[in-house]
Parts: C-alpha cells; structure tokens; sequence
C-alpha cells in the first residue's frame, strides 16, 4: 500500500500544494531522507574517500562503498565489483562505448539501437562510428510504438551484430520491451546487450542476472536521488577485460614514470575524486524506495496510469503516442493537442502549477518517425495523486478554451 | 487568465499575416530552433536595399508564430539596414508580453530568419 498522506510529507516541495509535479520522468523530486543523507556527508564526516586514515576519512569511505552495495542488492548484481558510479548514465554508456566499444567495435560489424531511444543511446555510438566504421541498424516500431521484434531478430540473423544497445523502457512511449527475450536473442548469435534502464529501474523491481544483459545503467536522479550520480553495471568478466576509461587518481595502483598500472574493479573505472555525497544520497534513495517496495510503487503507478489513460482519451482533440493499455507500459504519457502546440500547451500548464514536459524529449529520430515536431508529456510516481491528474485535464481543457 | 496568451497572439497563430512564399523572391531562409521544434521560413523581395515583400510560413508554438507575422508586417518597405538594426526588446515590445528566457528564444526566431536572410542576401550580392 502506498500511505500517499505521509509519503508527501517527505518532499518539502509538495507542501504548499501549489505543485502538480508530472514530470518524473524528467527528473524526480528529491525526499528529506535523501538530502539529510547528503548533508550528513558534508556536516558530519566530510572527507575524501579511499585515501585518509583518520576516522571521519574512513566512515566517508564506508557510507561511499554502502551506497555501492545497497544499489548491488537493488537491482540484484552478484558482485559490487560489478558497479561503476558515473555521473548519470549518458557517462555510463559513453564509459562503455570508449572502452569495451573501441575494443570490440570495427568494419563490418553491426550495433543495434531503436528508434525509440534516447540521444544518450544514440550519440555515444555515432562518434565511436566515425573510428570504428561499424554499421548502425535502428530497429523499428510497431504502429502501436511497440519495439519491432521481427525486425530485431531479422538484424541479428545477419551474423553481424556485436552489440545489441536499447532501453529498458521507452521515455516517451512509455512502453517496456521484453528484455529478457531479447537478452536471450541476443546472445544466441553472440551479441553483447546494453540496457538503459534509467526509465525502469524507478518505477519497477529490476534484477540484472534474470535479465542477463551484460551491461545495464541507469541515472539517480530519476529515482529520488541527487543529479550527478549514476550507475553502470557491467558483469565481471566484461569489465576486467575493457581498457580504462578516464585516467587520474584512484583508479591507477602503481604510477611510474614509465607507465602506469590499473587498480580492480570497480575503482579502474572511477578516476578522480567522486560525487562521493551523491552516491551517499543515491543510497539513501534506494533505502526509501525499497522500504515503500518497488512492487507497491509500480502496482499504484499502473493505478494512476489507467486513469490518466482514461482521462486524457476523452480530451477533444487529443492523441495520445504509444499504447493505450497499461500493459508492459510505464506511467509517461506523450500526446498532441490538435491546434496547440506542445510548448503553448507546457506554458499554460506550468501557469497553473502543472509540471508537464513538452519538446523532442531528447528523442528526435522517435520524433521523426511519429512525424511531430514535439510532443507534450507527463510522467507520474509514485508521489502523485489523482487530483493532480484532474489537474492537468482541467489546464488541457482551459488551454482548448483559449485557443478556439 | 493567461500573462502570455492574449486574444492577438492566439489571433495572429490562427491567422498569421503574409503567410505563404514569394515566387520571385531574392533572398529565402529558413530559422530552426532544435530544442523545441519550431521553424520559421521566410522569403524577401528586395529591390534597392529595400524590403518591397515578404511572405513567411512556419510551424511552431503561439509566441514565435505570432511574432513572425507581426515582424514581417514592420518590414515591409523598410531598407536592409533598418531591418538588421531591429533589437530583440523591440520584437518583445511588439508582441507587448513579459516573456521567460525560454520563450524568448520563441519570439526571436522569427528575427533571426529575416536577420540570416538578409546576410545570406549580402553574401550572395559580393560572390557575383
């Protein structure tokens, strides 16, 4: 059960009531538990992590690695050896393109994406083609928005794909994609997988050995954790063979000036000193979403996403992109108001404290292939009410009335 | 109810004035504002350094639509260099709204197509 009354309580910024916040998907707004946890960091024991010997040096240390092992159990890793903290999960997936892509990558073989994906998933690909000369294929949709699974196995019996790189779930559509088929697809013809699960890992109960990708990441702030923290997880075998990614301190064991050793995992892979009060904050995050149980919060998302599918369907004028069941679909919505365009729409909206997302939403190939310039979306957790869904339908009605 | 749509920017998006394209234009570009979509063409007839037509068509939210129209309506018959020395707070006058940051950016493509279009003009005028 999600107690929504005192859920609330624990995000300051819902408690003038002014706010319909539908714009999770976006970014997520941030619980007391979360930045109490980051100014303990910074009041009590602030200090560098894995260097100092002194005692508030050492507790840094130990709520950095905590952090690290509460994010292993989350999303169900073997080993906290397996996880990478980035800045978000563009560095994620940028880490993994430089490294284990320039390693892996050249003429002649095949990455797949989807059209659906994020830029994130895109660009980091696109630059490593320039070197590499590989050959890019974007699996397509369904007219439902779904991913096209004939399509996708269709590439992979080519022979030719290395690398298979899609999102847990779509930012736009909303739609989950079976991953653990594809994971198996995948592999049968010996293509790594990539998942970004920045869409999913907030909103639903994700275990990276069920699924079996080899690399999965995901950013914090989309699930109640600060900006500027995110997380790669990459199976053992995978990190130990990749190259660094960005060189300095913490991630050498022995410097000389001849040449330089790398340190073990994870730390190889994280150079510099870190975010280190994110990663505290982003544990923090973890402990709150799994004392509410990602199961609760996903079975009240599905709540209010079929009302607000219901609800949005009988505005005059709208269509909503993506599937209209909640079936295999997350609470963002994307949709067009005919005779509005999305930004008039957003400003309206955010006129009457309703936080909506209007734009390309970091997806222009997806825009293209619905052939809109933008569209208006909003996204829900598990912090929202009804009443701000008739919110929001009541500022989509007044915005019709302005301009008709 | 609104601060930013008032009834004459609603108006002038659902019917923009000097909307369409010049077949004999001299000089034609088209503004893009990748981060939310919206675009803005227009197309100039100059003749002695001045603005003798101008027909715009573009596609995008209320502010930056009614902006172009309101715009290609202030430069007719104006010559080259008193269009290149319009300022962006005059087009915010024009429009007579308080606008964001964001949006502005909105009310200022349609500057911005006919300020490229007319150095696109000049550049072709000195390769001939």
């Amino acid at each position: 059960m999600i107690d929504l009354h005192n859920i609330r309580k624990d995000f300051p910024i819902l408690e003038s009531g002014q706010l319909a916040y539908l714009d999770s998907s976006n970014t997520s707004l941030t619980p007391l538990q979360v930045t109490q946890a980051m100014d303990a960091y910074y009041h009590q024991y602030n200090a560098n992590i894995h260097r100092a010997v002194y005692p508030i040096a050492e507790r840094a240390t130990e709520e950095y690695e905590n952090a690290r092992e509460k994010l292993r159990a989350f999303i169900g890793a073997e080993s906290v050896q397996e996880l990478v903290f980035t800045r978000n999960a563009t560095e994620a997936i940028n880490l993994v393109a430089r490294t284990w892509g320039t390693k892996n990558l050249g003429e002649g073989d095949l990455v797949v994406l989807s059209i659906m994906e994020h830029h994130s998933n895109i660009v980091p690909w696109q630059m490593l083609q320039v070197e590499k000369k590989f050959q890019i294929h974007f699996v397509s949709l369904t007219e439902e928005g779904r991913l096209d699974m004939s399509d996708l196995k269709k590439v992979l019996e080519s022979g030719r794909v290395k690398l298979v790189a899609l999102s847990h779930k779509s930012n736009v559509l909303g739609v989950e994609n079976p991953v653990q088929t594809i994971v198996q697809l995948a592999h049968e013809v010996g293509a790594k997988v990539l998942l970004d699960g920045s869409q999913a890992v907030p909103h639903l109960p994700v275990d990276v050995r069920e699924i079996g990708s080899d690399f999965y990441a995901f950013t914090g702030h989309k699930m109640c954790g600060p900006t500027g923290i995110g997380v790669l997880y990459a199976k053992r075998k995978l990190l130990e063979a990749m190259p660094p990614f960005l060189g300095g301190g913490e991630m050498i064991r022995t410097v000389e000036t001849s040449g330089s050793t790398w340190n073990d995992l994870p730390y190889k892979f994280e150079a510099g000193t870190q975010n280190i009060a994110g990663a505290i904050g982003l544990g923090a995050a973890v402990d709150y979403l799994q004392r509410l149980d990602m199961k609760n919060i996903q079975k009240y998302e599905q709540q209010l996403l079929q009302l607000a599918l219901q609800k949005l369907q009988q505005v005059k004028g709208l269509r909503i992109f993506g599937p209209l069941d909640t079936k295999e679909r997350g609470a963002a919505v994307s949709f067009e108001l005919k005779g509005i365009h999305p930004h008039d729409l957003a400003t309206i909206l955010g006129e009457r404290g309703v936080c909506v997302r209007a734009g390309h939403h970091c997806a222009m190939p997806l825009m293209k292939h619905l052939q809109v310039p933008a569209t208006t979306r909003m996204s829900l957790y598990f912090y929202n009410t009804e009443e701000e869904i008739d919110r929001l339908i009541r500022g989509i009605e007044e915005a019709r009335r302005l301009f008709s | 109810m609104s601060n930013i749509y008032l009834d004459n920017i609603i108006d002038l998006y659902k019917n923009p004035l000097n909307a369409g394209q010049l077949d004999q234009a001299s000089v034609s570009y088209r503004a893009y504002n990748p981060l939310c979509g919206d675009e803005v063409t227009v197309d100039l007839l100059i003749e002695d350094d001045t603005i003798i037509d101008v027909r715009q068509r573009g596609n995008g939210c209320a502010i930056s639509q009614a902006s172009i129209s309101l715009l290609t309506e202030e430069v007719k018959g104006k010559s080259l260099d008193e269009v290149m020395a319009i300022r962006p707070n005059e087009v915010v006058e024009m429009l007579g709204i308080e606008l964001s940051p964001v949006r502005l950016k909105c009310a200022l493509l349609g500057l911005e197509a006919l300020h490229q279009a007319i150095g696109k003009y000049m550049n072709n005028l000195k390769s001939q």
